[in-house]
């Protein structure tokens, strides 16, 4: 990769390869820096949005107006956080902008919260059990059984959505956490696929040594394969985290009430409430923010882990 | 090897695989219950509750065709197949040509994993809190977008307001949340072409063009299938972003197919017409995701 010649001049992708060798030719640098210049505008506009949110969420929604491309905040305060979390009285509030009206933000991050923790435990959990199935043990039916949940993969959630929904209703689950978790409990396709993968590349030996001393399917699954498997069954249970949290359609189809409804719910319906006039922009802000908070400590703790599985499943 | 050949044989004897079938059906069984009760079974129902008249307070009453006559002349379905279509190739046309060059940025100038991290931020962000920073920053009035057109002379533009700027709007808010997830999978693909190739090509005095549109697009087409695929029947099922900003508005303007699934279900009760406009994205989809792996398997071929 060091022998590249001839860079295309003003175009983006006509940088130098990594890993230059020693004193590259001036053309091929600027071709490069040109390059990075690019790539460091999608950084900035990949982030910029984020500022912007933080920016506005410290500004006072009443002086928002006076200077609108500001970069710093308005007016400085901790006002719309406050509103947020329901530490500002309704006199505060309105004295900012705010309407007054209280957003049960602890309820709404508590039902997230369990919402999310639920799905993850379920779904990875018995996905693991089905993807060691299909990986390991033999029994009749095994690859159509597979072929068919793969095939669900295609299938739109918008489809199943709605005879999902005539189902939770029936049971009487509307508005409960069992039916805004039920249809990701159990498995997803991709779950299982991923799952699956994995354990084909473990090695046998050890099961087998495990089979021969006596050890039976139960004891090989939790005392071998999951053991060996915590690397991706944390990335998975990372990533059904984050989808758990981020989903909007179905919880808002079977959780509108306030006492089971999740952040993601809540903030749309902040949003519609919001009058169109002077709305309470810095305050809708902090809530995002606030909402994005714990995404954004999973991306910064396990941001690595998060990256490479993308590539897993480019990959596969 | 030998021994674990000997074990392997004794596991397919019949009095094993007799055992075996057992255990599977424990190990098995939360998963198919999650995907007869999720998955199967509500696939049957939806393509069944199509062909009925079903307001979820009285039992589905069978209509035969009814539903999907109706489709034929209710223009608001016409005109919402029209504004997804339109949303999908502008956000796919444009997504992928930005997430192309992306992937080839970053495959050129760095492994680094902090770099593709902050890439990727936007897609681990939930489409609500994407739509309502965008709906902020795309104001007509206070919205930052609207005041660096004015830097530069421009007038304030709708972006959510304005029938003709509604779709383009919330395409480039998901161009945005997706570039980077996108470039990601590209990335990987780009990975997998072996070194040798450029090198080759390189020697011979071929240029970054060149080797570009010669080499790394032939070598990731197969790729580029898949994540194609991926995206476009993720692009066509666009609800979320509707739903926090437009609402389907202006007029119908944004009132894209998922949308309008989700106004006859749950505006007006009508679950079986929903039904059976579920029933047709399904065909849809799948014959985006039919044809689209056809143009794999040609661009499979196309190497051997």
């Amino acid at each position: 990769m060091t022998a590249v010649v001839q860079p295309a001049t003003g175009d983006p992708a006509g940088s130098g390869a990594p890993g230059d060798g020693p004193g590259g030719r001036p053309r091929r640098s600027a071709g490069r820096l040109l390059a990075w210049l690019v790539l460091f505008l999608f950084i900035v506009i990949s982030l910029a949005p984020f500022l912007w949110m933080l920016r506005t969420a410290l500004s006072n929604n009443r002086t928002l107006f006076t200077d609108p491309d500001s970069p710093l905040p308005i007016d400085f305060t901790w006002g719309p956080l406050e509103r947020v979390l329901g530490t500002a009285t309704t006199e505060e509030a309105q004295a900012e902008g705010g309407s007054g009206a209280s957003l049960e933000f602890w309820t709404y991050l508590r039902n997230s919260v369990i919402i999310s923790t639920a799905i993850t435990v379920g779904q990875v959990f018995f996905s693991a059990l089905a993807a060691y199935a299909f990986a390991r043990l033999r029994w009749p039916g095994r690859d159509k059984v597979f072929f068919a949940f793969i095939t669900a993969l295609m299938v739109p959630p918008v489809f199943a959505m709605l005879p999902n929904f005539v189902l939770i209703k029936n049971l009487g689950l509307l508005n409960t956490y069992p039916g805004i978790v039920a249809p990701f409990f159990f498995m997803t396709p991709f779950a299982v696929f991923f799952l699956r993968q994995f354990f084909l590349g473990i090695s046998r030996e050890m099961e087998e040594a495990a089979m021969i001393d006596g050890a039976g399917y139960f004891r090989i699954f939790f005392r071998i394969i999951l053991p060996m498997s915590a690397a991706p069954m944390v990335t998975l249970a990372i990533l059904t985290f984050i989808n758990a949290w981020n989903e909007y359609f179905w919880p808002q189809l079977v959780g509108q009430d306030e006492s089971v409804r999740p952040l993601t719910v809540a903030l749309a319906a902040f949003r519609t409430a919001t009058p169109q006039t002077g709305p309470d922009w810095a305050g809708l802000m902090a809530a995002s923010l606030v909402a994005a908070v714990p995404t954004m400590l999973l991306f910064l703790a396990f941001g690595r882990k998060i990256v490479n599985s993308i590539q897993f499943t480019g990959m596969k | 090897m030998a021994v674990a050949r000997g074990v392997r044989e004794r596991e397919t004897a019949p009095r094993w695989r007799g055992r075996e079938t057992g255990v599977a059906l424990i190990f098995l069984a939360p998963a198919l219950l999650g995907f007869i009760a999720f998955y199967a079974w509500p696939t049957v129902r939806g393509v069944y509750l199509s062909f009925t008249d079903y307001d979820l307070l009285t039992a589905p009453d069978f209509s035969g065709l009814d539903n999907y006559r109706r489709l034929l002349t209710d223009d608001v379905f016409w005109n919402s197949l029209w504004v997804t279509l339109k949303y999908v190739v502008l956000n796919i046309g444009v997504q992928t040509v930005v997430a192309l060059a992306l992937a080839v940025l970053l495959h050129r100038l760095t492994r680094s994993t902090v770099i593709r991290g902050l890439i990727l931020l936007p897609y681990l962000i939930s489409n609500v809190v994407v739509a309502l920073v965008w709906y902020w920053m795309a104001d007509y009035n206070l919205g930052i977008i609207n005041q660096m057109l004015g830097w530069v002379g421009i007038d304030a533009i709708g972006f959510f307001g304005d029938e003709a700027w509604a779709i383009p709007t919330i395409a480039g808010i998901n161009v945005w949340r997706h570039m980077g997830y996108t470039a990601l999978l590209i990335f990987a693909g780009l990975q997998t072409i072996n070194r040798d190739v450029y090198e080759a090509a390189a020697v011979d005095g071929a240029g970054e063009f060149r080797i570009f549109f010669r080499i790394t697009l032939p070598l990731l087409r197969p790729v580029l299938a898949l994540v194609l695929v991926l995206t476009v029947i993720g692009s066509w099922q666009i609800f979320d972003t509707v739903a926090v900003t437009t609402q389907g508005g202006p007029v119908d303007a944004t009132r894209v197919i998922q949308y309008y699934i989700f106004d006859q279900a749950f505006t007006r009760f009508d679950f079986g017409y929903a039904s059976a406009i579920s029933v047709v994205l399904f065909l849809i989809l799948a014959g985006v995701a039919f044809a689209q792996l056809k143009l794999l398997r040609a661009g499979e071929s196309d190497q051997s």
